[in-house]
């Protein structure tokens, strides 16, 4: 049996596999060549050659802006992001698990058909909620501010954070619960005691799923946050790379900026980036 | 008033009233927070647009006098939602077909025991940390056409490089391509995804499986025809629904990439909405848009998910 597994000539799956390789990989490419090239040898023309001279002009001008030709860095704009990004996954991940831990070792009557109910908000285009979140938001002052941002990543953040942790906790073996009980363990202890310490694998994967998508949200950061100040990177990433006035290759260099925090995740971590991208899937 | 209080409470034999089981309520208090800003924020806000799309609510300050579907039926009229919800199809259709393909090509190669297998897949997959934006922003420059004058840039720089400068377009300048261009940047990004889903699928499937079948002399085809193509469905629709709900609501992309293009040819209308409601400030015509976003996207979750509570509880 051994003798003909595979029909098809090695050489052909590996030529395939490594064609497609180069087509993912070729973006990356110039996007990192272009970045690196100086002033002078930056040329549209010559997009795909290497640079002769390593420079970094184009990173220092997409970070720090130009005066002379006006425009703002996305430097503040990063640091927005970092400082909306950690807490909004924390409090998500702190949620997501006490949500999961209820729904999954505590189940009411009516708590899956309310799981499902909650599930939707994870699908739903935030066009439906737009335009009354910026009414509620401004009428309680949150508008316009990285607050407002972090609250509402959090709120729509419910769904799928639930729905990883209660996915996970559905591995762990309801006996281990009871034993809990007996022992006269409450709720609160028992999550405490039993359930947390045993939940890293499941807060790894919520945080980095949840780190990514705040991080490359663009669509409730350029509707709460008007102000350039104020907005995450994406939008002023978006801003950037919009302006006629900024060099294709600035642009370039800010997009990978942007992009460094979420590719660091995914080169460190991306064992629990995959899983968790599994986990979107519903069904784990 | 004995009624709600005998709910959660119980007389004990020495007259005290003492939480039946607290463990219960608390449970129900703990997600009650959630659910209650779920219930707000999602369903409330959702309420409220229908609502609003129904109303002549068309400047900055609310008018809320009910006119029924006038500006549902202003919408459909209106040349730029008709090629919106075109490009939709054209865009949801292209997008899924292509990123299911690929990607279940890539898992049934890679599943062939691949020497550098892990590298191959980070590969693939790496498209997937990076934000619509940046990939915007990328293929932009990557698909811009240069001109004939100056010569080529990008992708039709590389076509001529490589001698099929035959193949060169106008990529999304070209009003006939439009968001067909998109697709391409939305394939690069999200195919890996797909891959790893199949790929994970044939890991579940059992070996002795296809190789029973191979010994009873089936073909290589066949055991991919009538085995592991059927079983792998739930990952098929698994992957349809994500990939679908993603596209029918796309945004980031366009914007970052081509925005609403020649003649809308590139226009989604999630991009209209936004154009719409706070460029325009008509509000009550954006509430309308983003009331059809919303029935597309929920005829396509609102079954998923009701089959997969039930096949839940069947289990």
């Amino acid at each position: 049996m051994a003798l003909r597994p595979f029909p098809w000539p090695r050489v052909v799956v590996y030529a395939v596999l490594v064609a497609f390789a180069l087509f993912y990989l070729l973006p990356i490419y110039v996007l990192l060549v272009t970045g690196m090239k100086s002033f002078q040898e930056v040329n549209l023309y010559r997009m795909w050659d290497p640079p002769v001279r390593f420079s970094l002009e184009s990173f220092v001008k997409a970070w720090f802006g130009s005066e002379s030709q006006g425009f703002r860095g996305i430097s503040g704009n990063f640091w927005n992001s970092v400082r909306l990004t950690v807490p909004a996954t924390l409090v998500s991940a702190a949620l997501g698990s006490l949500n999961g831990y209820v729904l999954s070792k505590w189940r009411f009557r009516g708590a899956d058909g309310l799981f499902t109910l909650l599930l939707f908000g994870m699908f739903i285009p935030y066009q439906s909620i737009l335009i009354p979140l910026v009414q509620v938001l401004s009428r309680v002052g949150l508008y316009g501010t990285i607050t407002g941002l972090i609250f509402v990543h959090v709120v729509y953040g419910i769904p799928i954070t639930t729905l990883i942790f209660r996915n996970y906790y559905a591995t762990v073996p309801g006996e281990l619960v009871e034993a809990a009980k007996i022992d006269g363990a409450g709720i609160l202890g028992i999550y405490r005691h039993v359930v947390f310490p045993i939940s890293m694998p499941a807060f790894a994967v919520v945080m980095i799923w949840q780190f990514t998508s705040i991080w490359n949200d663009f669509l409730f950061g350029v509707i709460v946050t008007p102000r350039p100040a104020v907005q995450p990177v994406m939008v002023a990433l978006n801003n950037l790379a919009g302006s006629y006035i900024v060099e294709w290759n600035v642009q370039m260099a800010g997009a990978l900026l942007a992009a460094l925090p979420t590719m660091l995740v995914y080169v460190i971590l991306g064992r629990y980036f995959m899983r968790g991208l599994l986990a979107g899937s519903l069904k784990g | 008033m004995v009624q709600i209080k005998s709910l959660v409470t119980t007389r004990w034999g020495n007259g005290r009233w003492r939480l039946r089981n607290p463990d219960r309520v608390i449970a129900v208090l703990l997600v009650l927070p959630s659910l209650v800003v779920i219930a707000v924020f999602v369903y409330g806000f959702i309420g409220f647009t229908a609502f609003a799309s129904l109303t002549r609510w068309d400047n900055l300050v609310p008018d809320f006098s009910f006119v029924g579907l006038e500006n549902y039926v202003r919408l459909f009229n209106t040349q730029r939602f008709q090629i919106d919800l075109r490009n939709t199809v054209t865009f949801t259709s292209l997008f899924l077909a292509t990123s299911l393909a690929l990607g279940f090509l890539l898992a049934v190669l890679l599943d062939r025991r691949i020497r550098v297998e892990g590298i191959f897949r980070s590969l693939y997959l790496f498209p997937l940390a990076l934000s619509f934006i940046v990939t915007g922003v990328v293929w932009r420059w990557l698909l811009n056409p240069g001109s004939a004058e100056l010569g080529s840039t990008g992708v039709n720089l590389l076509l001529d490089t490589v001698g099929l400068g035959f193949l060169k377009t106008g990529w999304y300048t070209d009003p006939r391509i439009g968001i067909k261009a998109v697709v391409i940047a939305a394939v690069w990004q999200m195919s890996g995804y797909v891959m790893a889903m199949y790929l994970a699928g044939l890991r579940g499937i059992p070996e002795e499986l296809r190789e029973a079948a191979l010994v009873d002399g089936a073909s290589e085809f066949q055991v991919y025809r009538h085995i592991v193509i059927p079983l792998l469905h739930p990952i098929t629709l698994g992957a349809l629904i994500i990939l679908g709900h993603i596209s029918l609501k796309i945004f980031d992309l366009v914007v970052a990439m081509t925005g609403p293009g020649p003649g809308f040819s590139s226009d989604v209308p999630a991009l209209f909405m936004f154009d719409t409601t706070f460029r325009g400030n008509n509000f009550a015509q954006g509430a309308g848009i983003a009331v059809i976003l919303l029935v597309m996207v929920a005829a396509l979750i609102v079954p998923y998910l009701v089959y997969s509570l039930r096949t839940e509880v069947q289990r």
